[in-house]
């Protein structure tokens, strides 16, 4: 492999208003190369992919990309496309209810003045299936292809434009390990043709079985680029590189006085609400103290958030069952105010589409979750309302012009602030935190982990989700750690470390 | 933050004016528009030039406003009957589009209730079965159907998810038809004089002992009554906002708005106490405002609608059942549509398979003029109320200027399209 790399990123530094999400990245991709980039959430990798492929276009970043011999200035997909980059994301970007054809030529139609012919269309689609060994009539839609076929699609559809550099966004995460392999035997394939692939993952093992070459990120830089040619390379080895970071945050100090079991989940089955067939939650326990942060690990797509919203009023999926114990008493949790009633809450990971009305003020927000607690038969006690607003933006120190102010302007530590006060108060005894702190600087994260330990502190059970491993560390008494639907290990806090947390999810891949 | 400090407002007219643009906009337009009308009604300008009648208006103004029609006790009696069945179904309607839905039924259904009262009243050759029933059970049954009808709507909107559009559109359709049906096309009527007195009567005046001649007493002391209500709510709720430091509204323009309130409402009673005093409809109408403006302020379930209207999403999942909300919004909206239509049957005195027809695209513009957003989540009832008035005076100036139908269209539909870009173009550029 003497020859000039096909690709080569220098020095790429990007720079979002308040954070730098990548500080001199170094990227080089050879031809004929099966190329693996690797790191946890958050760590860059989408980053770079989005950099290389000109969404965001030359200029607003820094560093240089050669490919192909020339030096690159991308304005966007379209520009990098034409050269043979194609990129594939983990979303697939097919347009369900059109056909397989159809997908495949959309905006590249084989048209003559606008009009298509189709008989050259689907016998071209029909080449480009054999080369991806998807046996499948053009004319099916997509909406009836499963997901790994839809992968096969989305790849049929790169060939299509002479591709030279696949980019592969998480194309392995939704599918099952028959399908898994089939495409990591395609991407072998491919090499044998002379085509480089990029391929971005969590599962290592799978990067071992393919991967020429492997470029571990952390923290939006180059940590580790390692050859699985010249040098035996074991899973070990990139896990620590991946999570080598030391707990430089910090956390307030926590003492926990644990009581008893206040929530208890027995064999909790949850379905995708629209793929019937797809179980994102399988058989899954759990139980939370009184006094008692547990934190949730795993990585993206792991069914973190689908565990939470079901168990909140079934506000995710469908065919759910199991049991759910409050205090040993079975409750229902079939609907959302019922489950509010039982003494759940559950605060959003997303706040601006599922937390806040942002065109409304703070102190709307604030008591829309318990509106009967400020009012007599229906009628809003005006100053009531107003006192709880008040204690709420004092306790958990909200910083606004007035509680008038509309939350939209708020910064994103304080709406995360302000929906935590939502749920304070609703009053509940059980509280479910999805990535708390995501978003937000590190002033206001160690603001809302005080009010993590004072919820716990007054006897509440609190449970985290966050895919910040140190955060999870620092502030848990207890940690399961959650992939593909099931717990796959539980360890105390105190004794887990990142490297335990992610050997975990990797063993639990292979068997 | 428990001291009651409270701080002197410091804001200057100027920019609280501009941060509040919207809402003082829309009650100048209103009373812009009224003025021209009255000026351009004059009889002072009749059988004028054009350069005369320019001329008339610069040199003596006031002599032209005091020769003004549309000022005159008969002409605003006229306003407000025109005008009550729009707005009574424009505060439904308000609930609605704060909720991020659009009700297209409106007018047929308002017809088909009107349409319902006819068949129960009046004796119908082309009906086989005789009612003959009186004027309170009839208004009973049109509201119970009205608002059947509406939870219905709400009910596939809601729960079967079917966009609101869609739902009301085929609504508009099969009510229009079945109103057809019902009247076999033809007129139905005359009501018995209890029904028409919904429209027609006026309150009598229990002070006529003591009144002047000519005079209606009562509606004088009843606007002096509203008028010293209103200005009470006003500044007790500006004491409460100012012992919590939350005034911004400048003392001169506290004291403006209040004055420009009272003005209005006691010169309104004052041309209301010229003719006949006060038109049953304007008491009831005055009510459901004053009802409504209740319930979207102060109620949770008005609190509901709109945090529906702003995030449905974040409202499901802070427990609030939208479905419930929705069913109940849209059963209002039939309710109030059926009273409408209860009105406009008794202002005709005959139940007409014409009825209804295009007023919910007068209903749904006085909304979008009034201030309310396409998107949901935001719209007043006194902006839904100026917006109605706004439409209402322009008909009835234009009318009597003697433009033709034509041209008020095209004038209608582009105050309609300028209120609407001016209250975007604000939103962005602030």
């Amino acid at each position: 492999m003497g020859a000039e790399p096909i690709l080569e990123m220098t020095s790429i530094t990007k720079t979002f208003p308040g954070v730098k999400a990548l500080t001199n990245v170094n990227l080089s991709v050879m031809p004929a190369e099966i190329h693996a980039v690797v790191g946890e959430n958050g760590a860059g990798k989408s980053t770079l992919m989005k950099v290389l492929s000109g969404v965001y276009p030359a200029g607003t970043y820094d560093g240089t990309i050669r490919y192909d011999g020339k030096q690159r200035h991308f304005t966007g997909i379209a520009d990098s496309e034409a050269t043979g980059i194609i990129i594939i994301h983990q979303e697939l970007a097919l347009v369900p209810l059109l056909s397989i054809a159809e997908n495949i030529f959309l905006g590249h139609e084989t048209a003559r003045f606008g009009v298509i012919n189709w008989h050259e269309a689907h016998a071209r689609t029909n080449v480009l299936l054999k080369k991806v060994g998807l046996v499948e009539n053009p004319h099916t839609l997509i909406t009836n292809l499963g997901t790994g076929k839809q992968q096969l699609v989305e790849i049929a559809k790169a060939l299509n434009k002479s591709v030279k550099l696949l980019i592969l966004d998480e194309p392995t995460s939704s599918l099952n390990e028959k399908d898994s392999d089939a495409l990591l035997a395609l991407l072998k394939e491919f090499r044998t043709q002379g085509i480089s692939s990029i391929l971005i993952t969590h599962k290592l093992n799978e990067v071992l079985k393919v991967a020429d070459r492997i470029t571990v990120l952390r923290d939006g830089m180059t940590v580790d680029t390692l050859d699985t040619s010249t040098a035996r390379v074991s899973e070990d080895r990139i896990i620590k590189a991946m999570v080598g970071r030391e707990l430089t945050d910090r956390f307030p100090p926590r003492d926990a006085k644990i009581g008893d079991v206040k929530l208890e989940v027995r064999d909790w089955n949850v379905y995708h609400p629209q793929h019937a067939d797809r179980q994102v939650i399988k058989n899954l326990s759990l139980s939370v103290r009184a006094g008692e942060v547990v934190g949730i690990a795993g990585l993206m797509g792991a069914g973190r958030t689908e565990l939470a919203m079901s168990l909140f009023g079934r506000a995710y999926g469908q065919k759910i069952t199991g049991e759910v114990r409050v205090d040993g008493k079975v409750v229902d949790v079939s609907s959302i105010p019922k489950a509010q009633k039982a003494g759940l809450a559950y605060v959003t990971e997303d706040r601006k589409t599922f937390g806040l009305v942002l065109i409304d003020h703070i102190k709307h927000n604030v008591t829309l979750a318990n509106l009967p607690a400020v009012s007599n038969a229906s009628v809003i006690d005006d100053p009531a309302e107003l006192a709880v607003a008040q204690k709420y933006r004092k306790d958990l120190g909200i910083r606004c012009s007035s509680v008038f102010q509309t939350t939209v302007n708020l910064s994103g530590g304080n709406q995360q602030k302000v929906v935590l006060s939502k749920w304070l108060f609703s009053g509940p005894e059980v509280l479910i935190l999805d990535e708390p702190t995501r978003g937000i600087d590190v002033g206001a994260k160690y603001e809302i982990y005080g009010i993590i330990n004072a919820l716990a502190e007054s006897g509440k059970a609190v449970i985290v989700i966050s895919s910040e491993m140190p955060e999870l560390l620092g502030i848990s008494d207890r940690i399961y750690v959650m992939n593909e639907g099931r717990f796959v290990a539980e360890m105390p806090a105190r004794s887990a470390t990142q490297e335990a947390i992610m050997r975990a999810i990797m063993k639990s891949w292979e068997n | 933050m428990t001291d009651a400090v409270a701080p002197t407002p410091t804001t200057s007219v100027m920019t609280f004016v501009k941060a509040n643009i919207r809402d003082y906009a829309l009650l100048l337009s209103l009373i812009t528009i009224m003025v021209f009308f009255q000026m351009a009604t004059s009889t002072a300008l009749r059988q004028q030039t054009f350069a005369d009648a320019l001329m008339l208006v610069l040199t003596s103004p006031i002599e032209v406003f005091r020769n003004g029609i549309l000022f005159t006790p008969l002409n605003m009696t006229n306003i407000i009957l025109q005008n009550s069945y729009i707005v009574i179904m424009a505060l439904g309607m308000l609930l609605i589009i704060v909720a991020g839905h659009i009700d297209l039924s409106v007018g047929f259904l308002s017809g088909l209730i009107g349409a319902i009262a006819g068949v129960l009243m009046v004796t119908n050759p082309f009906w086989p079965v005789e009612w003959k029933l009186g004027t309170f059970p009839t208004i009973g049954i049109c509201l119970l159907v009205g608002a059947a009808i509406g939870a219905l709507q709400g009910m596939f909107v809601a729960r079967f998810l079917i966009p609101a559009f869609i739902v009301t559109l085929a609504g508009m359709l099969i009510y229009r038809g079945l109103m057809i049906f019902m009247l076999s096309g033809r007129n139905l009527g005359p009501f018995p004089d209890s029904f028409q007195a919904i429209s027609s009567g006026y309150v009598p005046d229990l002070l006529a002992f003591m009144a002047p001649p000519g005079i209606n007493l009562l509606a004088i002391v009843a606007g002096a009554v509203v008028t010293a209500l209103i200005l009470l709510s006003n500044w007790r709720g500006r004491r409460i906002e100012h012992a919590h430091g939350m005034a911004d509204e400048p003392i001169t323009l506290f004291y403006a708005r209040n004055g420009l309130i009272a003005v209005a409402i006691l010169g309104f009673s004052w041309i209301m106490s010229n003719h006949k005093g006060l038109p049953n409809v304007l008491v009831t109408m005055f009510a459901l405002v004053a009802l409504f403006m209740f319930v979207t302020t102060r109620t949770t379930f008005g609190r509901r609608v709109y945090a529906i209207g702003g995030n449905a999403k974040a409202a499901k999942l802070s427990g609030i059942n939208t479905e419930r909300v929705t069913i109940m919004i849209f059963a209002i909206m039939g309710a109030l549509a059926a009273f409408a239509g209860l009105v406009y049957a008794a202002r005709l005195n005959s139940a007409q398979p014409k009825a209804g027809a295009g007023l919910e695209l007068d209903v749904i513009a006085a909304c979008f003029i009034g201030g309310a957003a396409v998107t949901g989540g935001v719209g007043k009832i006194t902006g839904v109320v100026i917006g109605a008035f706004i439409m209402g005076v322009m008909n009835n100036g234009m009318g009597i200027m003697g433009v033709g139908i034509d041209w008020q269209q095209v004038i209608k539909g582009a105050v309609l399209m300028l209120a609407v870009f001016l209250d975007v173009y604000y939103k962005n550029k602030s």
